[in-house]
């Protein structure tokens, strides 16, 4: 990482008003991205993974949502200090974002031509018929069939699959230099899921796109990413190049992670649960969001949040006691049984 | 699951939420008052409706007349005030007509479906007239009286309430503890009216309280083209129209009645409103 | 397309049917002699016996209501007493100024009802959408023919700007067709304004909450497009739905509000018949409102599928 990076979010906080005040979605959270670089941020369904995208991406609705603290650097210009126009022209152009839901992320009403061409023209001003045909080329490249006669369908005659697709379409017919997907496959069958993740590798090598794939599947980011940001209560729990995670979690959170993760090998033993659930947003702990779950924690952790440590190189870690693994915790189901 | 939470009784969390729906309070507090009024008319008033005094023809409002006082020197409003009770009294039989009939049609309707059809049909084709003019047609036919006007907002409204009902018992009929019901031999009589009908109460209701509001206006229409109560007994359509060939002279004959029509119009709105948002989220705002 | 409007086009015909025997059915429930009834207190006995031949209710039932539906089949609606005129014919006379009121009425709503609507939603529990929403709860509480006379009061006794009654023809005088017709066309207006905004902002709101409204955003597209192209969109089809509602509501305050404006119009033609106890012509212009009323809601249908491919393709992959 000697060249500036790609994408660098420095301390961000982005606040949600609620009927009990405003609450942190997302607190103090950092990491940096390379060009043609994968980052995959893990966590569960409430850990602040699609609010820390949809704050890079601009795209959370304000109110109720709050950029409260932090800068968001894409290549070196400062996201949130730039004047709307500007921001929206990055947008869909030098940044693309896939989403979850397939089924609803495309417009009704419109042909599916009709929504890449729009993308197209707003970005460069091209002719009708050439933005037309880079779309038909961008449809043929996401693995459309016939896509010049896709282009007339409506996203309800096509599969949820196909509409992945075009979403990805969407996202790629600018040649974006940065691609949010957030839990892109994850409403999607299993084996579309990975031809579409071998898709989107393919696409990350030939454009040489960095990538923030957000996911709750630790098998998908064993498979696709570089590094891996583990997000926990809207915290970075623990920070890693993806094979030192697998090999020395540090955090206990993600120790319990990989232990719950089904290895595709399919052995592994008994499934392990982490005991308990995510606090909810506003609780106000004092300390460390994980502590309640943690059988490490002390009455240090539960005082204040944990500093960043640097365990090792590009290996980051948010726990008091990251050194000090306690027996009985999630690893041994690696153990053949 | 909103119905279920109104059968446990009204006094428990719905009604609390009712009262906190700004909305809902401020249209019960209207409408409350138009009730309050028409019911006390007789400590309300100095001089009762009828009450002339000729030398103070057309007093504008002021201390003398609270509403001003009409060609005939009489207190508007006395007139408005014991106009309302009218007004009122046609709202509420069309109500209890259409609850009675919009329930027993509605549940006939949802539940045996060898009557829906016929049922929905001719429900269709009264519906296929606009609401008012059907109601006028009815009403000219039968000829002008108080009576009449109430049988045809009646007649005009209970296909719609009874639709509603209807599509309510639709999904009611085929939930769990109706199946159960029926398995455990409940007769046809008791599931309707114990497990059903308690449980397609909250559209029910939102719907009557819009029925009142068309209602009280509808009313106004009819009396207005003549076709309502003898204008000895005055409701505030038969002011506006009693008001309207003195409108150059004096335009608070026309403009009291009216306004006292828009508040009580208007509480029954906001209330039903609240009670949409309250008792049953998923109804659109559509209405006729 | 054509397939689908021929299809609803044959489904509303036994429903025709069925509104017709209602139209007629209302006749019959002329308390006693109709004969009577509509001659008068003053008419002579060989005066309600031309009546009653006229009507042929001297005939039996089913002989009448075989002669009501022949002649219906061959579009005769009955002959007004008062008028001497076949129904048809009068009312016919009479629907250009009713129309031009009507349609004039439709633009108001149509502007104001979705632009208060649509600002309403994009400005959601902001004091704009509460005064927003306090308008058109307004709109759906007065009675229309009161607000026509209060618009009289203020408009044309106060001010002296507009008369207070009468109608121009447009293809008379475009300016004087304005005047006359602004006040009941306003007066109408405002009940489908309430009801129009109050819809579409649900609708707004429930369609920007929708995640391709975030994907147009995520496209880089303007606010102006998100909500002018990828919102509007699909706000309109539910709005469409409600537009056959709007027409009704319309097609029975004509009848009031030409009245109280004195237009020459099927209303006010409808509000006479009525005072004068004309029953044929009160039977005959039911019955042709409520046929016009199909027609229109057969068009919204079709402009509903239009508006929306998945009726109108069909064909859903899942």
């Amino acid at each position: 990482m000697t060249a500036a990076p790609l994408l660098q979010v420095e301390g961000l906080t982005t606040l949600f008003r609620t009927g009990r005040g405003e609450v942190a979605a997302v607190e103090d959270v950092s990491f940096a991205l390379a060009a043609g670089e994968v980052l995959g941020i893990v966590g569960e369904s409430g850990s602040g993974k699609s609010v820390t995208a949809l704050s890079v991406m601009g795209l959370l609705p304000e109110p109720p949502a709050r950029i409260g603290a932090g800068r968001i650097r894409f290549e070196g210009r400062d996201l949130l200090a730039m004047p709307a126009r500007e921001r929206r022209a990055l947008r869909g152009a030098a940044m693309g974002m896939v989403f979850q839901e397939p089924m609803t992320s495309l417009n009704p009403v419109f042909t599916v031509g009709d929504q890449i061409v729009e993308t197209i023209r707003t970005h460069d001003r091209l002719p009708l018929s050439a933005a037309r045909d880079r779309a038909v080329a961008t449809l043929a490249r996401v693995g459309i069939p016939s896509p010049a006669r896709r282009m007339q369908d409506y996203p309800h005659q096509l599969s949820g699959g196909m509409r992945q697709r075009v979403m990805i379409a969407i996202a790629l017919a600018c040649a974006p230099r940065l691609l949010l997907a957030d839990e892109p496959t994850t409403a999607l069958d299993v084996t579309i899921q990975a031809q579409l993740l071998d898709l989107m590798r393919d696409l990350q090598t030939e454009r040489g796109m960095g990538i923030v794939l957000i996911t709750h599947n630790m098998g998908v980011i064993a498979e696709f990413a570089d590094r891996v940001l583990v997000m926990y209560a809207g915290r970075v729990a623990e920070e890693a190049p993806v094979e030192a995670l697998f090999d020395a979690p540090r955090h206990p959170y993600t120790v319990g992670l990989i232990g719950a993760t089904p290895t595709l090998e399919g052995t592994g033993g008994a499934l392990v649960t982490i005991p308990g659930t995510l606090p909810r947003l506003g609780d106000g702990l004092p300390g460390c969001g994980f502590a309640p779950r943690c059988l490490r924690a002390t009455a240090a952790c539960r005082a204040a949040p944990p500093p960043m440590v640097e365990v090792a190189p590009g290996h980051r870690v948010a726990c008091l006691h990251w050194d000090r693994p306690t027996p009985g915790e999630a690893r041994a189901p690696r153990v053949p049984a | 699951m909103t119905a279920l939470v109104l059968r446990q009784g009204l006094l428990g969390p719905t009604a609390r939420r009712l009262l906190r729906h700004p909305s809902f309070v401020l249209g019960a507090v209207l409408f409350g008052t138009v009730v309050v009024l028409a019911l006390a008319a007789p400590w309300v008033t100095e001089v009762g409706p009828n009450r002339m005094a000729v030398r103070l023809r057309f007093q504008p409002p002021g201390e003398m007349f609270l509403l001003g006082s009409d060609n005939l020197g009489r207190s508007m409003w006395s007139r408005v005030v014991w106009g309302a009770r009218l007004s009122l009294l046609i709202g509420a039989w069309v109500v209890a007509l259409n609850a009675v009939f919009g329930i027993l049609l509605g549940l006939l309707a949802g539940y045996f479906p060898r009557l829906d059809g016929p049922l929905m049909r001719l429900a269709d084709a009264l519906m296929a007239f606009p609401a008012v003019l059907l109601a006028i047609g009815i009403a000219a036919a039968l000829g002008p009286s108080v009576t009449t006007v109430i049988i045809a907002l009646a007649v005009v409204y209970i296909p719609r309430t009874a639709r509603i009902l209807r599509a309510s018992v639709l999904v009611v009929r085929e939930l769990d503890f109706v199946q159960a019901a029926r398995a455990a031999g409940a007769t046809d009589g008791r599931i309707l009216r114990r497990h059903i009908l308690p449980n397609c109460m909250a559209p029910l209701i939102v719907q009557l309280s819009f029925v009142f509001a068309y209602a009280i206006l509808s009313e106004a229409v009819l009396s207005f083209l003549g076709l309502g109560a003898a204008p000895t007994e005055p409701s505030w359509g038969i002011l506006i129209a009693e008001g309207r060939s003195y409108i150059r002279e004096a335009w608070w004959l026309t403009f009291m009645p009216g306004a006292a029509i828009a508040v009580a119009v208007l509480g029954l709105n906001l209330l039903g409103d609240g009670l949409r948002d309250v008792l049953d989220p998923r109804l659109t705002v559509e209405r006729t | 397309m054509a397939a689908y409007a021929l299809r609803r086009l044959l489904q509303s015909i036994p429903l025709l049917l069925l509104v017709s025997l209602i139209a007629f059915g209302l006749m019959k429930l002329v308390p006693g002699d109709p004969a009577m009834v509509m001659g008068g207190p003053n008419a002579t006995a060989d005066e309600i016996d031309a009546i009653r031949r006229n009507l042929g209710l001297d005939r039996p039932f089913w002989v009448q209501l075989g002669a009501f539906y022949w002649n219906l089949a061959q579009g005769d609606l009955g002959r007004s007493l008062l008028l001497g005129q076949p129904v048809g014919a009068a009312i016919v006379e009479r629907l250009p100024a009713t129309i031009s009121i009507a349609l004039y009425s439709m633009g108001l709503t149509l502007v104001f009802g979705l632009s208060i609507g649509i600002v309403a939603a994009l400005r959601h529990n902001t004091i704009v959408d509460q005064a927003a929403m306090v308008i058109a709860l307004l709109g759906v509480s007065l009675p229309n023919f009161w607000v026509g006379l209060v618009l009289i009061v203020l408009f044309s006794v106060q001010l002296g700007w507009l008369p207070t009654g009468g109608y121009v023809a447009f293809g008379d005088d475009p300016v004087g067709w304005l005047r006359s017709a602004t006040l009941p066309a306003v007066s109408l207006a405002l009940l489908q304004i309430g009801l129009l905004a109050r819809i579409t902002r649900s609708a707004m709101l429930e369609v920007l909450r929708q995640d391709y409204i975030r994907t147009a955003r995520a496209k880089g597209l303007s606010e102006w497009k998100v909500v002018g192209k990828h919102a509007f969109a699909n706000v309109r089809i539910p709005v469409v739905t409600v537009i056959g509602l709007i027409f009704s509501v319309l097609l029975s305050g004509s009848v009031i509000v030409e009245t109280v404006f004195s237009v020459p119009g099927m209303g006010a033609l409808l509000g006479n018949a009525i005072l004068r106890r004309d029953y044929p012509l009160i039977q005959g212009g039911l019955l042709f409102v409520a046929a016009a009323l199909m027609l229109i809601n057969l068009l919204v249908d079709i402009l509903y599928a239009w508006c929306d491919p998945r009726v109108r393709i069909g064909g859903d992959a899942r």
